[in-house]
């Protein structure tokens, strides 16, 4: 028999066989009913789709995203894009004001920034929650992560960009909206120890928010802009200065990697590989002998990593925690693998707020049994979630990284 | 044996296919009381076995012009009283470069005269409004053909029909004729499930037996001549098209491609069988072949699209010269009076036709019948909708009330059941959730199924609600629907041999078809059933000791 030539279809759902796995593994199935699953969501509901639009189901806002179904997965089936991909396709085509909002990062951040203590106050003050929570359906339980008065990128370009030439090897660093707007100490950070292993960190000729808001939300034309202009800036990096780009967050670096060619259709295929979490990049520089750390002896802490949901996509929760674990003063646990909830700008949502509690609660509970001093975690907006339902305060692996390093010794063995 | 049932009616009507149930909603419309028989399923010949193609006509219209009259006609009926089981989706005849365009010019010709309207439009259009076409294409006549569920339409027919007061049993195969002085006036039939003998009477009896009506016919000592052309079809695994896509040629081997349901659907092939081997057909690795490699000329993305199962059927055409093929035959109606024909009174024949033309089948079937019962009625089934179906179509399917699981399987139930979907019960969570996931079938569905439209086992209420059609083909839902069957007949273990039974029926289909994804599902299924539940291929005499 002949047989099909190519028994692989670029319609990616028909390798599902319906082990229905995903589902088992779907946070959002396991406390929101009203949720279909990404099984019926995805595979199933694109067949009904195929036939006609009018098969849409609106419920599939429900989707956090995380792509936790595709990590159980084991047809390979891309749930998650599916999913997305729907919403993007049949979805409605006008996002609410708040989800423009939310999904802006970029100029609302710019905005903010500029007025960073009155936007933290004026925020944090009850009625305003109040009206954001009528208004605009903002949950009031939320907090909004505060503002830095300076951006990163004014603090890197005063008192630390001169200095990086003076290194031999270099790498771009893609410090997202959360470093550059609300966080800017992770990012310097990272230039101390990149440093120290002597290597010069440069930004991206503008870059712009890696838009997962903007794909979460449905502002997809936007979103391929902000790709497009990312890409170009990812390739002059890569291609024309020879230097990687490496990111602190795990959720922009996913986004980059893989939905701007799986959601909006963007080839990154040249340059995908050099598309790095700074703690693989330096895990591998190390592990290859090209580099080594050296940390204070007195630092001691007890740590448990949360391994964030695009982490468990991209396969490399195993880079943060083995480089955590190179610290000789620690004690460290990796909390189970659940989801926080939070997706990014979903949580934030007053329709999703209790699901999204709800999803979060097995990790929440781990946590306070666990007492750790911190949490560690790749992704900014697990932290907002884990720190506004557990007491732990939550670093990303670089800072701790960063505080337990001792730069001197670190630059002698480099 | 038992003879007890001695009911006299106007007509009995053997075969439960399109034109049987079409031919007992007409006549039961005229006021007759009707009886039909069928001796397993409602469309378990031809009719569940084709393209489900809402024929134009224009396939017809070069070689057989009175064909392809009747179907344009038959085609703009079916829209109108047939909204919820057809989709009007047009068709597109495309010429290839291999292909002689000049055929073109003498097809849209033929059409016209034929009172079907073809469009020849700009290669670039047919692109946009068919993305899957061959992009090789270097013509194109836009024709009005449509898909038709002949499940659906068949089953309309049968509700109808009782609606109107006729008889209708599944399972009951006519065993002989009851001759008075050399006329037919009654038929002897056995119940397949008990055993139970029967004898119906009735002044008119017609065959609309399809393909077996030979050897109906053959009971009553008259001579059918069929001709078996058999005719392989491939199912794919979603709708790669969204309008039928046909050859610009004579009609030839896998020219056509239908989108039906969430499938679609690539054939046929035509060859010759002999009458001994109607029941025993399968799909051949040659035809599997042919279809695959003429279908990717149509739509190219068909090598690569997943192929849900293979499956054939036996046209139901009466042999009239020594073609070999069985492709030159007329695809025209033929009645036949078996009183004129072969001094039999009180027998009919109705075969021949198409799917397309069983109401104008049934039309002539029942004006012979009422001729020869002196009835004076006209027929009115070609301006009454049938049940489900609504003057407005389809399109305006709006669900009024919603499942509490989810608004999909009450959109899919509505496009099955149309107008029909409120006699679903949705009273509790229960009846909500689903028992088919691929398509979207759910408890309350199933147990309307079994209720209202004769659902014995399985395979019925496969036909019925389309469980176990779906990418899975029974993996997940075949039990929880065996599940519902057993409850409701109150026996578990006749529930868990259909069961088997219907796994293995599905698994003839995907063996044709069994590689790549097809085939790891159904490993998965067998690891499910086999491995997981320990049910037993064949029998279950193995788990019967405890």
């Amino acid at each position: 028999m002949k047989k099909q030539r190519f028994n692989i279809s670029k319609n990616n759902f028909e390798q599902c066989i319906k082990c229905t796995v995903c589902t088992v593994y779907c946070p959002v199935s396991a406390v929101n009913p009203n949720y279909p699953g990404p099984k019926q969501a995805g595979p199933d509901g694109e067949r009904l789709r195929l036939k006609k639009r009018y098969f849409f189901d609106e419920s599939l806002k429900y989707c956090m995203n995380c792509k936790r179904c595709e990590v159980a997965c084991p047809s390979n089936v891309r749930i998650g894009d599916i999913i997305q991909s729907a919403r993007i396709n049949y979805g409605p085509k006008n996002p609410k004001v708040r989800d423009i909002i939310l999904a802006n990062t970029d100029i609302v951040g710019t905005m903010s920034s500029a007025f960073a203590p009155i936007v933290n106050a004026t925020v944090a003050l009850k009625p305003v929650k109040a009206v954001m929570d009528g208004v605009l359906k903002i949950d009031h339980h939320r907090t909004f992560p505060k503002y830095s008065s300076q951006k990163f990128e004014t603090w890197f370009k005063k008192y630390a960009m001169a200095e990086q030439v003076n290194f031999s090897k270099h790498v771009s660093y893609f410090h997202g909206c959360y470093v550059n707007y609300n966080f800017p100490q992770l990012g310097k950070d990272l230039v101390k120890i990149m440093n120290a292993i002597g290597y010069g960190v440069h930004l991206l000729d503008h870059e712009k928010c890696c838009g997962v808001a903007l794909i979460s939300n449905g502002l997809i034309n936007q979103a391929k802009r902000q790709a497009e202009n990312n890409m170009s800036a990812v390739r002059k990096s890569v291609i024309d200065n020879n230097m990687p780009v490496i990111a602190t967050s795990s959720t922009c670096t996913f986004t980059m990697r893989d939905e701007y060619p799986h959601l909006l259709e963007i080839d990154n295929s040249d340059v995908r590989s050099s598309i790095e979490l700074a703690t693989r990049f330096i895990y591998r520089l190390i592990d290859s002998g090209e580099a080594k750390l050296a940390f204070r002896p007195d630092f001691k802490a007890r740590i448990a990593y949360h391994t964030p949901c695009h982490m468990e996509k991209l396969g490399w929760g195993i880079y943060s925690t083995a480089l955590l674990q190179m610290i000789p003063g620690i004690d460290f646990t990796i909390l189970d693998s659940n989801c926080c909830g939070i997706a990014g700008t979903y949580g934030f949502k007053k329709e999703n707020y209790a699901t999204s509690q709800a999803v979060g609660a097995p990790l929440f509970r781990q946590i306070e049994s666990l007492h750790p001093d911190f949490v560690a975690t790749d992704c900014e907006t697990c932290k907002w979630q884990i720190e506004m339902s557990t007491s732990a305060k939550v670093l990303n692996p670089i800072s701790i990284i960063a505080d337990a390093l001792d730069v001197e010794a670190t630059r002698k063995l480099n | 044996m038992d003879l007890s049932s001695k009911e006299q009616y106007d007509v009995i009507i053997i075969g439960g296919g399109i034109t049987g149930t079409g031919t007992a909603r007409d006549c039961a419309m005229r006021g007759l009381k009707v009886l039909l028989l069928e001796r397993f399923d409602f469309t378990a010949g031809a009719t569940g076995r084709n393209h489900g193609l809402l024929h134009s006509g224009a396939r017809y219209a070069v070689t057989d012009g009175e064909s392809a009259a009747e179907c344009i006609k038959e085609n703009m009926i079916l829209r109108k009283i047939a909204s919820n089981c057809v989709e009007q989706n047009d068709g597109l005849f495309i010429t290839l470069p291999e292909d002689d365009l000049d055929y073109q010019a003498k097809f849209v010709t033929a059409c016209q005269s034929a009172g079907i309207s073809a469009e020849i439009i700009d290669p670039e259009e047919a692109k946009i409004l068919e993305p899957s076409v061959n992009q090789d294409l270097i013509g194109a006549v836009r024709v009005p053909d449509g898909s038709v569920d002949p499940f659906r339409l068949t089953m309309a027919n049968v509700i109808d029909a009782k609606r109107y007061g006729a008889k209708i049993l599944t399972y009951r195969k006519v065993t002989n004729f009851i001759f008075q002085q050399g006329r037919v006036v009654g038929v002897e039939s056995v119940d397949v499930q008990t055993k139970e003998m029967h004898k119906d009477y009735a002044n008119v009896t017609i065959n609309a037996g399809g393909i077996w009506g030979h050897g109906i016919a053959e009971l009553a000592g008259v001579k059918v001549n069929m001709f078996p052309a058999k005719g392989a079809l491939l199912i794919f695994g979603h709708r790669v098209n969204n309008m039928v896509l046909n050859r610009c040629r004579k009609p030839a081997d896998a020219d056509i491609l239908v989108p039906g349901d969430t499938i679609c659907v690539i054939g046929t092939t035509s060859s010759r069988i002999p009458y001994s081997e109607i029941d025993y057909t399968s799909v051949t690795p040659e035809e599997v072949d042919l279809l695959l490699s003429e279908g990717e000329k149509l739509a190219p993305s068909l090598a690569t699209t997943r192929i849900l199962r293979a499956y054939s059927g036996v046209r139901p055409l009466i042999a009239a010269d020594n073609d070999p093929t069985g492709r030159n035959i007329s695809r025209g109606i033929v009645l036949m009076d078996h009183e004129v024909r072969d001094g039999v009174p009180g027998f009919i024949t109705i075969s021949g036709g198409k799917l397309m033309t069983y109401r104008l089948m049934a039309e002539w079937a029942t004006d012979l019948a009422c001729k020869k019962l002196n009835v004076d009625a006209a027929c009115r089934t070609a301006t009454t909708c049938l049940p489900g179906s609504t003057e407005q179509g389809e399109e305006e399917q709006k669900p009024k009330k919603l499942f509490f699981f989810g608004k999909t399987a009450h959109k899919a139930a509505e496009s099955r059941h149309g107008s029909l979907t409120d006699k679903i019960p949705t009273s509790d969570r229960y009846d909500d959730s689903l028992v088919c996931e691929c398509e979207e079938v759910s408890v309350g569905e199933v147990k309307y199924a079994i209720t209202d439209l004769h659902v014995n086992n399985l395979v019925n209420l496969r036909r019925r609600t389309r469980v176990g059609m779906g990418t899975c083909q029974g993996e997940l839902c075949a039990c929880r629907a065996a599940g519902l069957l057993g409850k409701a007949h109150d026996c578990a273990a006749k529930s868990k041999e259909d069961l088997v039974h219907f796994l293995n029926e599905r698994w003839k289909g995907m063996y044709p078809v069994g590689w790549g994804d097809t085939l790891c599902e159904s490993q998965f299924t067998s690891w499910i059933y086999e491995g997981v539940f320990g049910l037993e291929q064949g029998n279950n005499e193995n788990n019967s000791g405890k």
